[in-house]
């Protein structure tokens, strides 16, 4: 393979036009400049740990080690889902959905991936169990948090016809039925854009980074086909559960619709 | 008979209330803003937390699943909300007779529900809740966006289902006039509780 090393230089010029955007958004008083340098700044930094991890991580290959990373991802993930609420679940159970439902989804599925298609010798070969598992995380978060989001503000805004329908004696699944189905598909239309636009109007990242790294066209498009199809169902199982287990926590058992376990985020 | 009996009822700033609503009964309850009313009717249909126990026929509420209990012990809000795009979407069984009781054509199942008006909703809203058949009405303010004639209908339909069905009847009402013509029992609420109050 035949890669053209980046330099730290070359990384400098890409961040002056950051710095330029930031400049622009102080004279326009965007009020960006403080978000822009801090997401930079989180970006290199935490783009840069990784990196460090997972040269380490290659050359000692340990299941423990990447399971230990797998959890803190899981739990930086489940902490994404819970900030992206508008209105949080009280205590600890919105961290809860969020991450039952990526370990079921995005683990389950990165699993049975690296056991049966991918193969790997061993299957938590790191090299293919952290970045695919951080793909499906990733992707799976913003379902879920997308989901998670439309359906607490739609109970809230929908209050009334939601207890309308339990007045008229159905269920807490009848009353919140159509929430619940519209929830699923806010957080599917992301995917399923990228799908459809996949190749045509962009080139996915995962397989332009392939591809500017020196992989055959053919092998990185047959890749990143295969993690399309594992995002769309990692995406697709972790938001029907995030989504079940969510409607389920704003009714108690005597079918009342509970808005007290909601809070609105500061 | 279809007795509903409320036992030591109560939450937040409410009761506790004791009351018995005879089968066939209708009961008012009247008060000023804030005093109660809506709040006890949402307890007695189970939709908030709160506590104290009531039965309907002698059996106990808890005994039995809060959808099963809410067929049964029917609340009609004061105002009435609408989920689908026409009326007929709302109904499962329709009777054209009581349409027409309330002053509805028959094409009244084919209208959409962003156009129909307030007082419209209110009318409809209680031909719903009376097509379930429910043992016992829970009435908040059922005839306020309604006009005379239009009240007077209600109120016809009402009395006669309850009289068909031996229904328990908790009504709220603030009008004297409509409490003179429904009521068998009237209630007012007090800072002291709920107090009986001689019909006007």
């Amino acid at each position: 393979m035949n890669v053209i090393s980046l330099s730290n230089s070359d990384l400098a010029l890409a961040a002056l036009l950051v710095v330029a955007l930031g400049l622009l958004s102080m004279r326009m008083r965007l009020g960006l400049f403080k978000q822009i340098a801090i997401a930079a700044l989180r970006t290199v930094v935490q783009l840069s740990l990784i990196g460090l991890v997972l040269k380490v991580l290659f050359t000692h290959v340990d299941l423990v080690w990447v399971v230990l990373i797998a959890v803190v991802m899981l739990a930086a993930a489940s902490r994404e889902v819970v900030a992206r609420q508008q209105r949080r679940f009280t205590g600890l159970a919105g961290f809860g959905v969020g991450a039952s439902s990526m370990f079921l989804s995005s683990f389950a599925v990165t699993v049975l991936t690296l056991t049966t298609l991918i193969a790997a010798d061993p299957w938590y070969e790191p090299q293919y169990a952290i970045p695919l598992l951080g793909m499906l995380l990733g992707n799976t978060m913003n379902g879920i948090s997308l989901a998670m989001n439309h359906l607490t503000q739609s109970a809230w805004q929908q209050r009334a016809v939601i207890e309308q329908r339990l007045m008229l004696g159905q269920t807490r699944e009848q009353a919140i039925s159509d929430i619940r189905r519209e929830s699923v598909r806010t957080g599917m239309i992301p995917i399923l854009n990228a799908m459809a636009a996949a190749g045509i109007v962009s080139l996915p990242g995962m397989m332009t980074g392939q591809i500017l790294a020196g992989s055959p066209p053919a092998e990185a498009v047959k890749y990143q086909i295969l993690i399309m199809f594992l995002i769309t169902a990692g995406t697709g199982f972790g938001t029907v559960s995030a989504i079940w287990l969510s409607a389920r926590l704003l009714f108690d058992q005597r079918h009342r619709l509970r808005l007290d376990r909601l809070k609105k985020a500061a | 008979m279809r007795k509903l009996v409320i036992q030591d009822l109560g939450y937040l700033s409410l009761g506790p209330i004791d009351l018995a609503v005879d089968s066939g009964e209708c009961v008012c309850l009247s008060g000023p803003s804030g005093s109660g009313k809506t709040l006890m009717l949402r307890a007695l249909a189970d939709l908030d937390p709160h506590y104290g126990r009531v039965f309907l026929d002698g059996q106990e509420r808890c005994t039995m699943s809060a959808p099963d209990w809410r067929r049964k012990v029917m609340l009609l809000p004061a105002e009435s909300q609408w989920w689908a795009e026409t009326v007929a979407e709302h109904f499962d069984s329709r009777d054209a007779k009581d349409f027409a009781t309330l002053g509805f054509e028959p094409d009244v199942l084919s209208w959409q529900i962003s156009r129909l008006s307030t007082g419209e909703r209110q009318r409809l809203a209680l031909l719903r809740m009376l097509s379930l058949s429910p043992a016992a009405l829970l009435l908040d303010e059922p005839t306020a966006n309604l006009d005379s004639e239009n009240t007077k209908r209600a109120e016809k339909l009402i009395a006669g289902y309850t009289k068909r069905t031996q229904a328990a009847v908790l009504w709220v009402s603030h009008s004297r006039e409509q409490i003179s013509r429904v009521a068998d029992r009237w209630l007012h609420f007090e800072p002291a509780g709920l107090q009986e109050a001689p019909l006007p």
